[in-house]
């Protein structure tokens, strides 16, 4: 392997595993704050790029417009779901919700296919970050995977700033570790959880509508996103921002130089990386820290 | 009492089914069995895992994999490899998964599965996505005659009924022996039982391999019975539903096990059935979800946790 390809995928990885990052912060925010395991979250990235490939035929040039649109419409519908549903699972146990965000994966499953099929679509991305740089010669870079990587940067600054330096910030990093207590002090924890679950919501669809034009947009693609988030919270420790972009960055790289030198057996490789921290480090990387 | 007039009866079953009802009633009983497996984890241990599809899954291969397009083998050595196989994958997963607790467990478990899934989705070691199919169906002959032909569909429904038999007596001795009763003080206080002075990963660990044994059980007469696997067995879809299954029934006792795979299977039979359904039945996802949500809702004791109007508590 040469210094360029390697450089393209050291770039790959990056890319995936901040894409990651921006689905697995929501929900290790969820489980770290509420205590409830969504197993429907990987419906909010797929309903992230299904949104994509709804609004691009209306906004055409205007990518991040596009964008901002789909992330305010997704974090309305976070909104709307945890007043209507979610917001009745925190007293429940695990099992139990276990079985709800599944029932829920199915109801959402079948919504989409109602609602836009069954087939395999493509989102073209926009023509101002079409084509590609070269890169050493041989290989060119596109665009596009740099744009993603940046936006999902900035993104992910904007939630350690918001967790660290900000009022809202303080509530969430106060809820997370203890719950009780922030609801004596007279915070409206039920507001504190709908904002949060909301942002979760709108996280994980804004991965989504930055995926769509790198990958398609297929049924049953939250799934597979679900569980490598899952992956992702159990290296980096639930509750943990830093933890899981830590995890993030090590899932991207594992999973992208994987498929390089071990094609067939890739899909293993992520898991055999948290087995190997599971045996480490049990409680994850970064337990609760922020 | 009602587990015996239930195994009779299935015994006395054959005569008066369709063939449609015959293969129902053993997808039910092997469905039953997987269910069983998963209460001992689940419902006596307190251990909820969502992978517990790659333990069906391993024991569905195994028998595909050592056939081949082989002469139908013996079931003497095929059996026993299959739920040996299924074992060894639980002990590897619950050494690992057990040192975590809770929801970590969950997801866990889920992503081990996931890595079983891979390996059969992936590689071409079991014919890739498209599964792979079981030509000749495992018998047991002595003396040069058959006695059990796996491929004869009585033999196969009384095998099913049997290893049914099997699982329930020895998951219903399991939880009045010494072992179960320390089960259940995990699953009560574990904290307590370390201060007791048990090794409680060690029950653990046993509880998971023995319940990823009889899971590679199910799997067995599974592969058998349709004569065809595939990666599908073990998507985590598979281990939603047998938790579900559980759930439906009512944990924490095996008949609930029992009447949860029956009940969902007839569910979603029924979900998809065209013939009673008209046009919702391509939509039996949807149909399936609700169904799940208003049930864990309102009813989160499962079918047999009702209890007749002011019959007071029950003893079940």
């Amino acid at each position: 392997m040469d210094f360029a390809t390697f450089l393209v995928q050291c770039l790959n990885a990056v890319q995936y595993g901040l894409l990651l990052f921006l689905v697995a912060s929501g929900l290790t925010l969820i489980f770290g704050i509420m205590g409830v395991i969504n197993l429907a979250h990987g419906s909010f990235y797929m309903l992230g790029a299904y949104l994509a490939f709804g609004l691009a035929p209306l906004f055409g040039q205007q990518f991040l417009t596009m964008l901002t649109v789909g992330v305010l419409l997704s974090a309305l519908f976070g909104f709307v779901l945890e007043w209507a549903f979610f917001s009745y699972l925190y007293q429940r146990e695990h099992l139990q919700q276990v079985l709800m965000t599944y029932a829920l994966i199915l109801v959402f499953e079948e919504a989409r296919s109602l609602v836009v099929g069954n087939d395999v679509h493509g989102v073209q991305a926009p023509q101002w970050l079409a084509g590609s740089f070269a890169l050493g010669g041989l290989m060119a870079y596109p665009w596009y995977r740099v744009f993603a990587s940046v936006a999902c940067l900035v993104v992910a600054l904007a939630l350690y700033w918001v967790v660290n330096r900000t009022r809202l910030g303080m509530m969430i990093r106060a809820g997370a570790s203890n719950r009780d207590m922030v609801r004596g002090l007279g915070v409206d924890i039920r507001m504190l959880y709908r904002v949060v679950f909301a942002g979760g919501v709108a996280l994980a669809a804004l991965a989504g509508m930055i995926a769509a034009p790198l990958s398609s947009v297929y049924p049953g693609m939250g799934g597979s996103v679900l569980i490598i988030c899952f992956v992702v919270v159990v290296i980096g420790g639930i509750g943990s921002i830093s933890g899981a972009l830590v995890a993030s960055l090590l899932v991207g790289f594992v999973d992208t130089f994987g498929k390089v030198f071990f094609a067939e057996l890739s899909g293993i490789g992520v898991y055999l990386l948290m087995a190997v921290i599971l045996v480490w480090r049990p409680e994850g990387l970064m337990k609760r820290g922020y | 009492m009602l587990p015996v007039a239930a195994a009779l009866a299935l015994l006395a079953l054959p005569a008066v089914l369709t063939p449609y009802g015959h293969d129902l009633v053993v997808r039910i009983a092997i469905y039953a069995i997987f269910a069983l497996s998963l209460e001992l984890l689940v419902g006596m241990t307190g251990l909820v895992s969502l992978g517990h599809a790659a333990f069906l899954g391993v024991g569905a291969y195994v028998p595909v994999l050592a056939t081949g397009g082989g002469a139908a083998a013996s079931l003497a050595w095929l059996l026993p490899a299959a739920v040996g196989a299924a074992a060894a994958y639980a002990l590897f997963v619950g050494a690992l998964s057990l040192r975590t607790k809770g929801v970590y467990f969950i997801m866990v478990t889920l992503a081990f599965a996931q890595m079983a899934y891979f390996v059969f989705h992936d590689t071409k070691l079991g014919g890739g996505s498209d599964g792979i199919f079981l030509y000749a169906k495992p018998v047991l002959a002595f003396g040069g005659s058959p006695w059990v032909d796996l491929d004869d569909k009585h033999h196969l429904y009384y095998a099913v009924v049997a290893a049914l038999v099997f699982t329930y007596g020895l998951l219903a001795l399991l939880a009045r022996s010494r072992f179960g009763h320390a089960l259940t003080g995990i699953r009560v206080n574990e904290q307590r039982m370390r201060a007791a002075g048990f090794a409680t990963y060690g029950y653990k660990l046993a509880a998971f391999v023995i319940a990823g044994a009889l899971a590679g059980l199910a799997g067995f007469l599974l592969a058998v019975k349709d004569g065809a696997v595939n990666p599908e067995l073990l998507s985590w879809h598979e281990s939603g539903a047998v938790l579900l299954m559980i759930i439906l029934g009512g944990i924490g006792s095996l008949r609930g096990a029992v009447v949860g795979a029956i009940a969902f299977t007839l569910l979603k039979e029924l979900y998809q059935s065209e013939a009673l359904l008209g046009p919702l039945a391509g939509h039996w996802q949807l149909t399936l979800g609700f169904t799940i949500i208003a049930f864990v809702a309102w009813m989160p004791k499962g079918l047999t946790g009702l209890r007749w109007p002011g019959a007071g508590p029950g003893h079940g």
